[in-house]
């Protein structure tokens, strides 16, 4: 019965999926006509305007056919990964975007795991010491952590870690793992300060929720070792809220890496959009938001999976409702 | 309190944090207003506070750390930046100003409406806020920006629409609460018209967290605005604005640190008296609520 009603809600959370990416590919196609302007001197950028540029441009854009066939064009050209060529470097989107990828994965993973790490790690300590010296420091660090935006941070590091004490590299994103790792630890910092501190938040909150539980104050009077309850009745449970908070946890991500990645002059997507947005190149921008629109929805389906699997009592509200 | 310590671990049966959180608090919540009664201050008279013209430019002193003349120095085209930290204030206040009270409007009719009707507008309404709310705000504004050019008042617009799903959220919330208290049922019963019960019964209980919400919501866009003109896609480039300054400034890193610092140092302060206002009153509308 639970796998069945899992499986139905797993399918009609994939085709709200579906409907959503058409939807966001929907939006992202219309980009081109949203913008002001003609479309060919947009499209054309510093190219001559010729009657044979105009007419390879117009065979490429499908710009001679109806408007709801260009989208279905461009959408099959899509879901193929081609998203056209950039204006300002007349490379392919696919190769700019896939030449870029990976450092701002590694970036995203890099600050992902800082996150949860001192996120869960600060969220639990205060919450076990509550009221008490540590708690309160890391309850004033998390009001500092989150009203400290990724590029503020990214120039308090890059000032105090790279210039003043020359522990970081300031610039370059280094080559093989470690030197990647050494040179991408302020950025990813940077961009880890406003999540960590969303986690610790959430993190400390369903703890003390948790601490509370007669279920807990039994296993203490079972005699069960501090370790044991803490890693396996609350942990758990203090874990759930984190699952639902991934969502904005991801957006939060993506913001900063945009931002962390111009401050520190990365060559990575964030920075990819910014200069697309700068110089009006539309294709490479329509490539990295559905890129980025791809993650965030997929990210979503996967926490309220997770979510259900982790959270038994979620199973049962859902048969019952 | 008896029935309840009886399930109390030892350790917190003490809680001597809590007495001294109270007495920390007042003179941080003071600091607080201070703050935002200085950049309100400077927000309203901006450059006419400046000891100096923020956009004259000295070009034989060009980057020169602080000194008598130039509290914070000068930036790479010889600016004032104390100057241009006071008129910076402007960009920095309105803007959020503006989201936080369309969004306090729009989001409190929406929660209200979603949370006391139910049904398939509530679930409508909530579907849509879930969508928006997991969009990144500033991703939006930048293919914004891209795509239709930059301007901060279209950011503006662009970030109201993008918080008021947020607002919306809250109010609901604190609606849905409401909702099954005797004086709602009585106001139905005496036949009180469905928006009067709304924004007259209702409204004055979730009032606090609207409040509490709307100082969020200020603080939130303060900084997401800093950061599309941080990215330089917000306003244009020689207008003093804090998120403009930091990112313009970051090439002095190595000679005038300050031009750099202080700016964000303005963007944080901001945020975070914003965000403690916001909780102190929250604190203090709810436990006036209790007594009611």
């Amino acid at each position: 019965m639970t796998g069945r009603g899992m499986l139905v809600f797993i399918l009609r959370r994939l085709v709200v999926l579906a409907v959503l990416l058409v939807a966001i590919s929907f939006v992202t196609f219309s980009l081109l006509y949203i913008s002001p302007g003609n479309l060919i001197d947009i499209l054309l950028g510093a190219r001559p305007h010729t009657a044979a540029t105009v007419r390879a441009l117009t065979r490429e854009y499908h710009l001679n056919k109806p408007f709801l066939e260009q989208y279905w064009l461009w959408a099959r050209q899509a879901v193929q990964l081609r998203f056209g060529t950039s204006i300002q470097t007349s490379l392919s989107v696919t190769s700019e975007i896939t030449a870029r990828l990976p450092l701002t994965l590694f970036l995203g993973i890099y600050s992902f795991i800082l996150t949860m790490v001192f996120g869960i790690g600060l969220g639990v300590a205060s919450a076990l010491g509550r009221g008490n010296v540590v708690d309160r420091g890391i309850t004033g660090a998390v009001m500092l952590g989150l009203s400290t935006p990724a590029f503020v941070a990214a120039v308090a590091l890059l000032y105090v870690f790279a210039i003043r004490v020359r522990w970081f590299p300031a610039y370059g994103v280094g080559s093989g793992f470690f030197n990647e790792l050494w040179h991408l630890t302020l950025p990813a910092l940077a961009l880890a300060v406003t999540t960590v501190a969303y986690v610790v938040r959430h993190t400390r909150a369903a703890m003390i929720g948790t601490l509370d539980q007669d279920y807990v104050v039994f296993a203490r009077a079972r005699g069960l070792s501090r370790s044991r309850v803490l890693f396996v009745y609350l942990l758990r449970n203090a874990l759930i809220p984190v699952i639902t908070i991934s969502g904005v946890i991801l957006s939060s991500l993506i913001v900063g890496v945009v931002l962390v990645e111009v401050a520190f002059s990365l060559p990575g997507l964030g920075s990819l959009l910014v200069t697309a947005a700068t110089s009006k190149d539309l294709p490479v921008l329509q490539g990295v938001v559905l890129l980025f629109a791809v993650v965030i929805v997929v990210a979503n389906l996967l926490a309220d999976v997770i979510y259900m699997v982790v959270d038994p009592r979620i199973r049962v509200g859902e048969r019952s409702s | 309190m008896t029935a309840s310590s009886a399930l109390v671990l030892p350790e917190e049966l003490a809680q001597p944090g809590r007495r001294a959180r109270r007495r920390l608090r007042s003179p941080v919540i003071w600091l607080s207003f201070v703050i935002m009664a200085g950049v309100l201050v400077m927000a309203i008279f901006g450059a006419l506070l400046a000891p100096q013209n923020p956009a004259t430019q000295h070009l034989a002193i060009v980057t020169a750390p602080p000194s008598g003349a130039h509290w914070l120095g000068t930036d790479a085209l010889g600016r004032d930046v104390f100057s241009r930290v006071i008129a910076g204030a402007r960009t920095a206040f309105f803007g959020p100003l503006v989201i936080a009270a369309a969004s306090f409007l729009l989001g409190n009719l929406l929660g209200l409406f979603a949370g006391y009707r139910g049904g398939l507008a509530d679930s409508l309404i909530m579907r849509w806020v879930d969508f928006m709310w997991s969009l990144p705000a500033l991703v939006i504004l930048v293919v914004v920006a891209g795509t239709v050019g930059s301007s901060y008042w279209l950011a503006v617009a662009v970030l109201i629409v993008l918080t008021v799903p947020f607002d919306t959220r809250v109010i609901r919330g604190a609606t849905l609460e409401q909702m099954p208290r005797p004086y709602v049922e009585a106001a139905k019963t005496l036949g009180v018209p469905r928006w009067k019960i709304m924004l007259f019964h209702v409204w004055p209980n979730v009032s606090p967290v609207a409040v509490a919400n709307t100082c969020l919501v200020f603080a939130g866009s303060l900084v997401t605005l800093a950061g599309l003109e941080f990215l330089g896609l917000g306003l244009p480039p020689g207008t003093p604005d804090w998120g403009l300054m930091l990112s313009q400034n970051e090439a002095l890193l190595f000679t005038n640190p300050l031009a750099t610092i202080a700016p964000g140092v303005m963007i944080v302060l901001t945020a975070i008296a914003m965000n403690l206002i916001g909780d102190w009153l929250y604190e203090q509308l709810t436990s006036r609520g209790a007594v009611r």
